[in-house]
């Protein structure tokens, strides 16, 4: 098997913080993302997913220690320059923003931002030829009347047109990754399903690998193969969506499961997992989870588990073993803590 | 946050001690500490002969003597016990006179609010130093008349803070807690609105006694402000300029008013900083 | 938005009447005999002098009446006669108005040139030492005398130096250009004078940086706090995301942005300007409206103070409305809002 488009390693991410506190915001991340697949990564606000993006970017503030490894078509990125970054971002990774609203200079026009970001990676194209392409690229994510559009401000599109804008900026050099964070966290349910099919026509089409960064699994469970769950800064579950879905081996997957509307049983109960997330800088020993965990041991407490195979995926849980597959309508995990 | 309080009580130093105001505070009071003492130790007197004339500086006049024969150290000691005080009196008249009508304004409103509001904006339309001008050649050129042109041109920015500050508390649930049971429309003012208003006023004052000293020198420098054998830094610098190859005239009242000036600003940009965390 | 600039264009003609209204009353409150402030005290011994300013001023008649008198010799640009120049004001004020305008300019160019420069500077290096050395560069400026500052620049680098002129607008063995737009720097382009060119703008630069650094603070204090509002947008992050470097994104996304908010400092620093111009004028010699202001007071020729008080409260009503329209007109989040409450 050829290398993965992107392959993390044991990623971490500290904060220097005043003192001697540091916060560790990420840490052991091991994540791969192969082409023109589709890779959710889910867990809550806090939980890492978008500083471990920022670091494959390498768009961290200077205050933040990056550890590890991140490959992208098998060249290390951590570590590189500012200048050799510069040439990977948008051309090689396009990133696409959580809130369109502000991810577009308000000042510039849509086209001006698009072709910007084809100018910046190639020196040599004439400024009309770089319109001509963003408003190729226009069309592409299925804006109408593109050519006119182009000449627009941010401020007269919909929130869905920006994000498409947005899309078409990420996608103006053809990169062979996407990131996208959040990419419809900020829009209506019917924009999301169509800015959410836009993305998996790009993946299907263009081949890119896109990963999907989200708090939400529904979004996840349509469109992605691979997914990743994370809690904490750390990758507590890994696997094929399927497999994930059907037989979870991590007790905050079946949470977030059970906190899940379910299309098959519309009348069972939504369970919302006890507790919320520790913040940063108050992280519990061991297993992150533990305090929210029903199964909890003695040992969750001290040991932090490692990630490691079981069954078809990946679990962090040293209670892995203990759980049985999900039932329709069981959700054991929550029951027995209730 | 817990590092940020733990710091401070280490250095034992309130949180608006930072470095512009002490620094600013450390000028301001030497000054102030100079205007007070300087009778009793300068060494000459500031309007007699104290030497030959245009003495270049040395160990017996340290900044040097001036066209009469003057001492340049000492005039320029003496010269802020014409601005400071001048400094006071205009911003203590402008806040008292520009509080009370914007206070007014914004509490009765209606057309007292009007007329008042009207005749700041026309006052405010005119470049400062030039209503400052128009004023007291009106009046006639003296010190007393230059402050007097002063509050004239400066009541107007309080009464604009005091009617805005006035406006916003008397909105606040405890000022119509108090309306509401019935108190007086007077006790409400005094009791209820006014003593949430001043803090804006003191920055803001703070900040504009540079302004104003500058403003005076300008004056006297015009010739409109202090007259001849005063020794007030704007005039002296006048003086300074007839002469100009004898630089150091005009040395000595020159780094009076920028290390004074420099001072309340350091002040004032401190206060602000503490006040509006947004230009940190 | 158009509503509003309505209103600000309304409201101009009412404060242009009440700078004129406090011009009148100053003129007629003045210690002397208001005659004197028309006339002058020489020609007060000159009884037919005397008389005919009175009838034509109708100082003879009830105030209101005078007061209509006066606006109606305003408007046909009758300022009144200057007793030192013997020149009507108005006629005084235009010969010297070119100069003035060609000094606030070029103030205004190294005002913003290097207010803006501080500024990103400073946003750029938040909380270091560049950041400090430029505010205190800024506070500096906006605390020195300017008619301190000035004798000492022309000190140093006119006498001690001598790589710049001295005082005036053009050198002493040139002749001033022939009047074309009164901006001697241009002038002297039309007429294709080289060096009477060079001469002129060696003439500006010590006056304008030193009007021009009274400024800056108040310029690059605003740049910097908007730069930092600025760069802490996703925009910005979304800009380094596509690969844009550091230079492009301070100056093409953010400063571009940063500077919608320094616009209305501009009209606010305009009033510093024409307050350092006119002791400006006085230390460089420079024959503008400052200048004759100040030899106006220093003469208490009362006729030219209010005429330039007027001009001066004009000039100044009307840059803050430019300022204000050319604020809305240029942010285009600003029309939304427009089209939203239209």
């Amino acid at each position: 098997m050829s290398a993965p488009l992107l392959q993390i390693r044991d990623l971490a991410v500290t904060f220097a913080g005043q003192g001697r506190n540091h916060l560790q915001a990420v840490c052991g991340v091991d994540l791969d993302v192969e082409k023109g697949q589709l890779h959710g990564v889910v867990g809550e606000s806090g939980s890492g997913k978008s500083v471990t993006m920022m670091a494959v970017m390498g768009l961290l503030s200077p205050s933040a220690c990056v550890t590890g490894s991140v490959r992208l078509d098998g060249e290390e990125l951590i570590g590189k320059s500012e200048r050799a970054m510069r040439r990977i971002r948008g051309a090689r990774i396009g990133y696409i923003f959580q809130d369109p609203m502000t991810a577009l200079n308000p000042l510039l026009t849509v086209g001006e931002q698009i072709s910007e970001a084809i100018r910046l990676h190639e020196r040599k194209i004439t400024r009309r030829s770089a319109n001509e392409r963003a408003v190729d690229l226009l069309r592409l994510v299925a804006i109408p009347i593109p050519e006119r559009r182009a000449l627009q401000y941010p401020h007269e599109f919909s929130g869905g047109m920006r994000q498409r804008a947005v899309i078409a900026m990420a996608m103006a050099n053809e990169p062979s990754l996407l990131i996208a964070d959040e990419p419809t966290t900020a829009l209506d349910v019917t924009i999301q399903a169509q800015i959410m099919e836009l993305l998996e026509r790009l993946r299907a089409d263009k081949g890119v690998g896109l990963v999907l960064v989200t708090h939400d699994l529904g979004v996840v469970a349509g469109a992605a193969s691979a997914v990743s769950i994370m809690y904490s800064g750390r990758v507590v579950e890994q696997g094929h969506v399927d497999d994930v879905f059907a037989f979870p081996r991590h007790p905050y997957t079946r949470g977030l499961l059970a906190s899940l509307p379910q299309l098959d049983h519309p009348t069972a109960r939504l369970v919302a997992i006890p507790g919320a997330p520790p913040p940063i800088a108050m992280r519990p020993s061991g297993c992150a989870f533990h305090p929210r965990c029903p199964l909890a041991i003695e040992r969750c407490r001290i040991e932090v588990p490692a990630l490691r195979a079981i069954g078809a995926s990946m679990s962090a849980c040293h209670r892995a073993e203990d759980l049985r597959p999900l039932g329709p309508t069981t959700n054991e995990a929550t029951h027995a803590g209730a | 946050m817990s590092d940020v309080a733990h710091r401070s009580r280490q250095f034992a130093l309130p949180h608006w001690a930072t470095l512009p105001v002490i620094l600013g505070g450390f000028i301001v009071g030497a000054w102030i500490v100079i205007g007070f003492t300087v009778p009793f130790w300068a060494p000459y007197d500031p309007t007699m002969l104290a030497g030959m004339r245009f003495l270049p500086p040395g160990a017996e006049h340290w900044l040097g003597t001036d066209a009469l024969g003057r001492d340049v150290f000492t005039r320029t000691l003496y010269g802020v016990r014409h601005s400071l005080p001048i400094a006071a009196a205009v911003i203590v008249c402008a806040v008292v006179i520009g509080c009370t009508l914007g206070a007014i304004a914004g509490f009765v409103g209606g057309l007292v609010d009007e007329a008042i509001m009207r005749l700041v904006d026309v006052t405010l339309s005119f470049p400062p130093i030039l209503l400052a001008m128009a004023v007291t050649a009106a009046l006639g050129p003296g010190l007393g008349n230059a402050a007097i042109a002063m509050v004239i041109v400066w009541w107007p920015i309080y009464a604009r803070l005091m009617r805005a500050q006035v406006l916003a508390v008397r909105e606040r649930e405890h000022v119509e807690a108090a309306i509401a049971s019935g108190a007086r429309p007077s006790r409400v003012l005094f009791k209820h609105i006014l003593p949430l208003c001043w803090s804006p006023i003191i920055v803001n004052a703070t900040m504009d006694f540079g302004q104003v000293i500058l403003l005076a020198a300008s004056l006297s420098f015009i010739g409109l402000g202090a007259v001849p054998p005063t020794p007030e830094w704007g005039q002296m610098i006048s003086d300074g300029a007839l002469h100009f190859y004898r630089w150091w005239i005009a040395a000595g009242p020159g780094l009076a008013i920028l290390t004074i000036v420099l001072g309340f600003n350091f002040l004032g940009d401190g206060l602000r900083d503490l006040l509006d965390p947004r230009s940190k | 938005m158009l509503a509003y600039i309505a209103r600000r264009l309304i409201a101009m003609p009412l404060l242009l009447l009440g700078v004129i209204t406090v011009a009148f009353l100053l003129s007629h409150f003045t210690s002397a005999d208001p005659l004197t402030s028309i006339i002058g005290e020489r020609q007060m011994n000159n009884p037919a002098v005397v008389e005919a300013a009175r009838a034509r001023w109708g100082l003879d008649r009830s105030l209101p009446e005078q007061y209509l008198v006066y606006l109606k010799n305003l408007l046909t640009g009758d300022f009144g006669t200057s007793f030192r120049t013997r020149q009507p004001v108005a006629q005084d004020l235009l010969v010297r108005l070119p100069a003035t305008l060609e000094l606030v300019i070029a103030a205004m160019i190294v005002g913003t040139v290097f207010g803006v420069a501080l500024g990103v500077i400073a946003a750029r290096f938040q909380n270091r030492t560049p950041d400090n050395l430029a505010r205190l560069f800024a506070l500096f400026g906006s605390s020195v005398p300017v008619f301190w500052s000035g004798l000492v620049v022309l000190f140093i680098f006119s006498v001690q130096l001598g790589w710049l002129p001295g005082p005036g607008r053009i050198g002493s063995r040139m002749s001033a250009p022939e009047l074309v737009t009164g901006f001697y720097t241009i002038d002297t382009l039309v007429a294709g004078d080289w060096a009477g060119f060079r001469s002129a703008l060696a003439q500006l630069v010590l006056p304008a940086s030193v009007l021009g650094w009274t400024v800056t603070g108040i310029v690059s204090r605003m740049v910097r706090a908007s730069m930092l509002d600025v760069l802490g947008q996703e925009y910005i992050l979304a800009a380094r995301a596509k690969g844009a470097g550091q230079l492009r994104i301070l100056f093409h996304h953010a400063l571009r942005n940063a500077m919608l908010p320094t616009l209305t400092i501009l009209g606010f620093s305009f009033a510093y300007l024409i307050t350092g111009a006119i002791l400006t004028e006085t230390i460089f010699s420079w024959p503008g409206i400052g200048s004759y202001a100040v030899s106006a007071a220093r003469g208490l020729d009362h006729p030219a103070i209010i005429g330039v008080t007027i001009v001066g409260g004009a000039a100044f009503l009307i840059t803050n409305l430019l300022t204000d329209i050319a604020y809305a007109l240029v942010d285009p989040r600003v029309k939304i809002g427009a089209r939203a409450t239209a």
